[in-house]
């Protein structure tokens, strides 16, 4: 049953219904789906948060969890570290299962392996900053002195060196916000849950604190799981999103899949709006190179025929490693094909004069990849580190993949 | 036209309560002999000590909790109440006052808890508390002089009895306005119940809590007229003496008494949280 790598978090139809009868609406959900809120409210006196959540979080992913307000995306945040307690199905974190744990084993499961940052902070506001940052670990009951030293390193960590003597409310949100991600990381758990960790900033700190926190957790390699209402912000940080409508998952996915194939509705909607040039990369749009390539031996004839039967303009040559050795263009090979037998017998670079080729790599988004296919003709090729062909992408898919975006 | 039936209410509290002196008797007069223990060190304190070192420990006092402010404050009302020739008795009233706000405050702050975490205790106790405030003083004197007789003792207890209210309220209020999502961080961080009251509920109700502390100290002051009446000492007796002569005079100046006494006792409480208060209040 289990993965082969099994996964850090997982839930399994993880149900949080929030009133008196809440087993009942599960156990009849059939009756209750058709329902809207209100209507349900009205009728049971139950809001429906969280319903048949599943998703798997590997070791060192950011996951994000997007949603508008009250799809139920903090309310499944919190199930995970049983802030809400899970009406149904279970949150199992390396292989444990955390919704069967007893109160003192979870109060350890909180304690070592999860840290959380929240929306508006939620600092101490008569401590000060260290004392704030120490405070996951004063309540573990490490001795005050071993405290303060991981309070200082972990505020040095989030930029905030000097200010350790403050109180919260003599800093700005975004530096309120540092102290939140501080005190999360100073018991350097394996977990980071965020609940709308930057929503409360200002544009431009919210963006600034978005690039350093990619940068931070590069360094501190935490798994993450991240709940916003902002797209953009999901799409600039998460490996993995999870998209909740009415208390549901309605899609998961990488972030090129939700914007290139986003789910019918409401995904949909929700995407079109995105300059998908940004997020869409040559992985994505690339043709399978087989059509183009033709090993560096073959005869002009071959060539030629090949590129006739496929209808091309341009093909590539590639040594036995699959690194394009020679760039040939249709009209070039058509002319000399009567008074040549191989490649080699052409005189170097005549086979494609004037045109060059544009070689990129498979994360390179398509944006960069208009102001490339703008300075050739030659279909750009997406290649690896070592220079192996991976993929093509032409003119037509460039423009075709823009119109579908 | 008559009323069709009569419930004897008064009848069966008298019996409850008769049952209750004649049964009681010994949880009640130890209940008196501890508080009349801390009221006479108290008050024998506080008169023994000579008023300029009085006046000047207190001003200290307020130097440190409020810094060159409160310290004039309490000199200026100290003076006051000394200049009124007001001292012995006013440090009487001091006495009664400190011991019944300690002990309202004994009482108040863990029911004020208990009603915060326990909704069905809060339910109970609304009631009973808006009785104590509501039912004039004078009725639940009879009972307190049947249970501990005539004198400082009863006094007090009558005081407590309608200055606990506030403390329970405020205290309660205050935990249950503590910051949800600063709550959850506790939670989330692993907090067993009694570190999440400790370091996260309770500093951060400490305003309201001292608003409590408050109007603990205001009732108090305004009780001791009441208290005097069955035997309690100090200002409250002056104010009494006055009523009967209609004296007006006398009846001003232990007025004022209190007033200078209520102006030190509230504000060098509430400078010792000041800081801590500053804090909360300027972060929402």
């Amino acid at each position: 049953m289990e993965d082969e790598i099994s996964p850090k978090i997982k839930c399994e139809n993880v149900w949080k219904v929030f009133g008196p009868t809440a087993e009942d609406i599960i156990k009849n959900w059939d009756q209750y789906k058709e329902m809207n809120k209100v209507e349900r409210l009205a009728k049971t006196g139950c809001v429906v948060g969280t319903r048949e959540a599943s998703f798997q979080i590997q070791q060192g992913e950011i996951f994000c969890l997007m949603g508008l307000s009250g799809s139920g995306k903090s309310t499944l945040l919190r199930c995970i570290n049983r802030l809400h307690e899970p009406t149904a199905g279970k949150v199992i974190i390396d292989g444990q299962d955390i919704t069967a744990l007893s109160g003192l084993d979870l109060r350890k499961v909180r304690r070592e392996k999860m840290g959380m940052v929240f929306q508006h902070f939620a600092l101490l506001p008569h401590r000060r900053l260290v004392a704030n940052a120490g405070f996951g670990l004063e309540i573990q009951g490490v001795s005050k002195k071993e405290c303060e030293k991981k309070a200082y390193e972990a505020l040095e960590l989030v930029g905030l060196k000097g200010w350790e003597k403050s109180y919260p409310f003599e800093l700005s949100g975004g530096m309120q916000q540092r102290v939140g991600l501080a005190r999360a990381l100073a018991t350097n758990p394996e977990i980071l849950l965020m609940d709308e960790a930057f929503s409360a900033l200002d544009p431009l700190i919210k963006r600034q604190m978005q690039d350093e926190f990619v940068k931070l957790i590069k360094k501190v390699k935490k798994t993450i799981v991240f709940v916003t209402h902002d797209l953009h912000e999901a799409l600039r940080i998460a490996n993995h999103i999870a998209i909740m409508k009415d208390g549901a998952i309605v899609q998961q996915g990488t972030p090129s899949q939700i914007v290139l194939k986003p789910a019918k509705g409401y995904v949909e909607e929700f995407v079109q709006d995105l300059p998908k040039t940004k997020f869409i990369t040559a992985q994505d749009i690339m043709d399978s190179p087989d059509d183009w390539l033709l090993p560096i031996g073959s005869s002009l004839q071959e060539i030629l025929g090949k590129m006739n039967e496929k209808n091309l303009r341009f093909s590539f040559l590639v040594d036995e490693n699959g690194q394009i050795q020679e760039t040939v263009d249709y009209f070039s090979v058509n002319s000399f094909v009567d008074s040549h037998q191989s490649v080699e017998d052409v005189p170097e670079g005549q086979l494609s004069p004037h045109y060059q080729l544009e070689s990129v790599t498979s994360d390179t988004f398509l944006e960069s990849l208009l102001s490339t296919a703008a300075n050739t003709k030659v279909p750009i090729v997406v290649s690896d580190k070592q220079g192996k062909v991976q993929g093509i992408i032409s003119r037509e898919t460039i423009l075709s993949s823009l119109q579908s975006a | 036209m008559d009323f069709p039936i009569r419930i004897p209410v008064g009848k069966w509290v008298e019996t409850v309560v008769n049952w209750m002196t004649a049964n009681f008797s010994t949880f009640f007069d130890s209940v008196k002999v501890v508080i009349e223990f801390v009221l006479v060190q108290l008050d024998t304190f506080f008169i023994w000590v000579p008023w300029p070192i009085a006046m000047l420990g207190l001003t200290v006092i307020g130097w440190l909790v409020g810094g060159r402010r409160l310290a004039f404050i309490t000199g200026a009302c100290l003076f006051c109440l000394g200049s009124l020739d007001l001292w012995e008795v006013g440090m009487s009233t001091l006495a009664l006052v400190t011991t019944a706000v300690f002990i309202s405050v004994l009482l108040g702050l863990p029911m004020g808890i208990f009603a915060a975490k326990s909704p069905k205790f809060d339910i109970i106790l609304k009631p009973i508390l808006d009785g104590m405030q509501t039912i004039p003083s004078f009725v639940y004197l009879i009972p307190a002089i049947m249970f501990f007789g005539i004198g400082n003792v009863p006094g007090i207890i009558a005081t407590v009895v309608f200055a606990v209210p506030p403390m329970v309220r405020l205290t309660s209020l205050g935990i249950q306005q503590v910051d949800k999502e600063v709550v959850e961080a506790g939670i989330a961080f692993g907090c067993t119940p009694m570190q999440l009251l400790l370091k996260i509920q309770l500093p951060l109700a400490i305003p309201s809590i001292m608003t409590g502390v408050n109007q603990t100290v205001m009732m108090a002051l305004s009780m001791v007229v009441v208290a005097a009446m069955i035997g309690a000492g100090g200002l409250g007796s002056k104010i009494l003496y006055s009523i009967q002569r209609i004296d007006l005079g006398v009846g001003i100046e232990a007025g004022l008494g209190i007033l200078f006494i209520a102006i030190v006792l509230d504000r060098i409480l509430q400078g010792i949280t000041k800081k801590q208060q500053d804090a909360i209040m300027q972060q929402k």
